[in-house]
């Protein structure tokens, strides 16, 4: 079932004290599509899917399932299944009966209610635990059960809060893993939120940016990840380094690193977003810039450097990748910009994507 | 420290109890049985019984009920309510038994209306009720509030979500979730309403084999020495209050089990 979101505000609070959570959102999720609303905590993203679930009343717009108005409808009558980031489980009841609750509520016979929670524990790899309470789940096994309760009474609609926001780093990857596989078996038009774009874009079609209560970009995860719509999206999906400088003959200069920027006009105030992996660093005893750190992340290393005359900046290497030689705290370096964006000030000039090669 | 601590524990605790209950028994069984042979004292305790059971039945509903109001809804005056429920807590029970009778006694405010009714509830049953009410009325309450906001709003929208009206959603899940809080509250309304002394013998006026109370039949023994009638009630409302120890000790290990 498709969804259309159109023009949502939601504000809370009152007088001095109110805070504009959701302001003028439209977006469109197509049925059984699995997208991602992504965007730093406290950008309204949450509220918009609370609004969709019908747990929160919008001040005004309005959205649409199938096509039609469900505004008026209550939460209970919209036929979603909403999982919530702290699983809010029943935890008087055992996971069958948990999983039970949506067709018990809805009045099915008991026996379709064994039939389908049999088939969901199977499905959730839950087999054996139906007669163990929450307390004695773990947070994986929890959060599938949560899952299990939602799908259990079929909705047409899956909304997912930070769903994996309260495992640690291992279960979420395998449960990140495991959502995308249960969509691709299930193909419930699902909208999930997230502050990790990494899981947005390893588990979603869609990934929709939203900042400040809007929306940033909607749009496939390369499409994000290589044409960033605003200087909001560049700086925020993938690790950047951002400046701020004025064009002058082609270039914006920060300290004594040059970003190309070709094609502004002279005096043109912009910000500049340098991505980790546009930059190269190279030992070169006449460079620019000195390195301070190293720090090993896994399988990359990330150097830290201070351009003469000028701020941090930072680039991100493979481990063993052969720009790296030569390269260690003390040591000048030469920096090269392989692919820089220019966002001007004031959005009177359009964003400027520079690429060298 | 540790010393200091069982020392202040044992003079105001220990002590005292240790020598009533050994001046009860001193007294033999028999001398305790046959104090409850008394008429005066076998009614005394079962008045407190049914103020006990009435404090318990309307204190509980009133209780979740008042809690759910506090804790789930915003509206004006909310602030001042809440600090108004407590008043029982911080009135001297002798006040509250004296604020009644103002209100419900001779030349009281209501007195009018209550002759034309008929009703009588100073130095009568109804005013003990509405004494023992008022002062049990906040521990239900409490307790009840306090695992409202533990609890959130999570369980009740998951609910919500899944299609439960909001009968369903009170009686499977917000009220389940309240039992071990409920619990506990009501036990302690009990212990209250079998405590209680100041309310029920002002606005009572203790007369015996009418409004006399256990607690009330105590005071009035005691004040005409017959020590063993005083000892055994006084050994029965302690029995009673070991017992509702235990039972808050059962809830609270039922309560962690559950996390």
């Amino acid at each position: 079932m498709s969804i259309r979101v159109s023009h949502l505000c939601k504000r809370f609070g009152s007088g001095a004290n109110q805070f504009v959570a959701v302001d003028d959102v439209s977006l469109e999720v197509g049925g059984g599509e699995l997208v991602a609303f992504l965007g730093p905590s406290g950008s309204g993203k949450s509220t918009i899917l609370r609004i969709i679930a019908g747990l929160e009343q919008a001040d005004s717009g309005s959205v649409h399932f199938a096509g039609r108005q469900a505004d008026h409808l209550h939460a209970r009558s919209r036929g979603v299944g909403f999982v919530f980031q702290h699983y809010a489980l029943f935890r008087h009841m055992s996971v069958a009966e948990n999983i039970a609750f949506g067709l018990r509520v809805q009045g099915k016979s008991k026996d379709e209610q064994r039939r389908r929670v049999a088939e969901l524990l199977d499905l959730m790899g839950l087999a054996g635990l139906g007669e163990r309470y929450p307390a004695q789940l773990s947070g994986g096994q929890r959060q599938r059960v949560a899952l299990a309760r939602a799908l259990a009474p079929e909705p047409q609609v899956l909304l997912l809060d930070e769903p994996f926001g309260a495992v640690d780093a291992r279960v979420r990857e395998e449960l990140r893993h495991w959502l995308r596989r249960l969509h691709d078996e299930v193909h419930v038009t699902s909208i999930f939120v997230t502050h990790d774009q990494e899981e947005a874009f390893s588990v979603a079609d869609k990934v929709i940016v939203i900042n400040r209560g809007r929306v940033e970009q909607a749009a496939s995860p390369a499409e994000i990840l290589d044409h960033p719509a605003t200087e909001f999206v560049a700086r925020f999906i993938g690790e950047a380094n951002v400046y701020e400088g004025v064009a002058r003959d082609g270039q914006v200069p920060v300290g004594a690193l040059r970003v190309p920027a070709d094609g502004l006009p002279d005096g043109t105030p912009v910000t500049a977003v340098l991505r980790f992996y546009d930059l190269k660093f190279w030992r070169d005893d006449r460079g620019f810039a000195r390195v301070t750190r190293t720090m090993t992340l896994g399988d990359r290393v990330k150097v830290e450097a201070v351009i003469d005359d000028g701020p941090v900046i930072y680039s991100q290497f493979p481990r063993r990748s052969s720009l790296l030689a030569g390269i260690e705290p003390g040591c000048r370096i030469h920096v090269e910009v392989t692919l820089a964006r220019l966002y001007p000030q004031g959005g009177a000039t359009p964003a400027v994507t520079v690429q060298l090669q | 420290m540790l010393a200091l601590v069982l020392l202040y524990l044992g003079l105001i605790l220990a002590l005292p109890l240790g020598a009533m209950t050994l001046r009860a028994l001193e007294a033999g069984p028999r001398a305790l049985w046959a104090a409850f042979a008394d008429p005066a004292a076998r009614e005394g305790l079962i008045l407190t019984l049914v103020l006990a059971a009435i404090a318990l039945v309307a204190n509980g509903l009133a209780g979740i009920g008042a809690a759910l109001v506090l804790v789930r809804h915003r509206f004006l005056g909310r602030r001042l309510l809440d600090v108004l429920v407590d008043l029982p807590l911080a009135v001297s029970p002798v006040m509250t038994g004296l604020a009644f009778l103002l209100v419900f006694g001779r030349g009281g405010w209501l007195e009018p209306w209550l002759e034309v009714a008929g009703l009588k509830v100073s130095f009568a049953f109804p005013g003990l009720v509405l004494a023992t009410l008022f002062v049990t009325f906040p521990f239900t309450l409490r307790e009840v509030a306090y695992v409202l906001i533990e609890l959130g709003t999570d369980e009740e929208e998951a609910a919500v979500t899944l299609g439960a009206s909001p009968w369903q959603t009170f009686r499977l899940v917000t009220l389940p979730n309240l039992r071990y809080g409920l619990g506990y509250g009501l036990v302690l309304t009990l212990a209250r309403a079998l405590g209680e002394f100041g309310a029920v013998l002002v606005i009572g006026g203790a007369i015996s084999g009418h409004t006399q109370t256990a607690t009330t039949f105590i005071y009035n023994a005691i004040e005409e020495r017959q020590e063993a009638a005083a000892y055994s009630m006084a050994l029965v409302l302690a029995a009673a209050s070991v017992l509702f120890l235990l039972a808050l000790e059962w809830i609270k290990r039922q309560r962690r089990k559950e996390r």
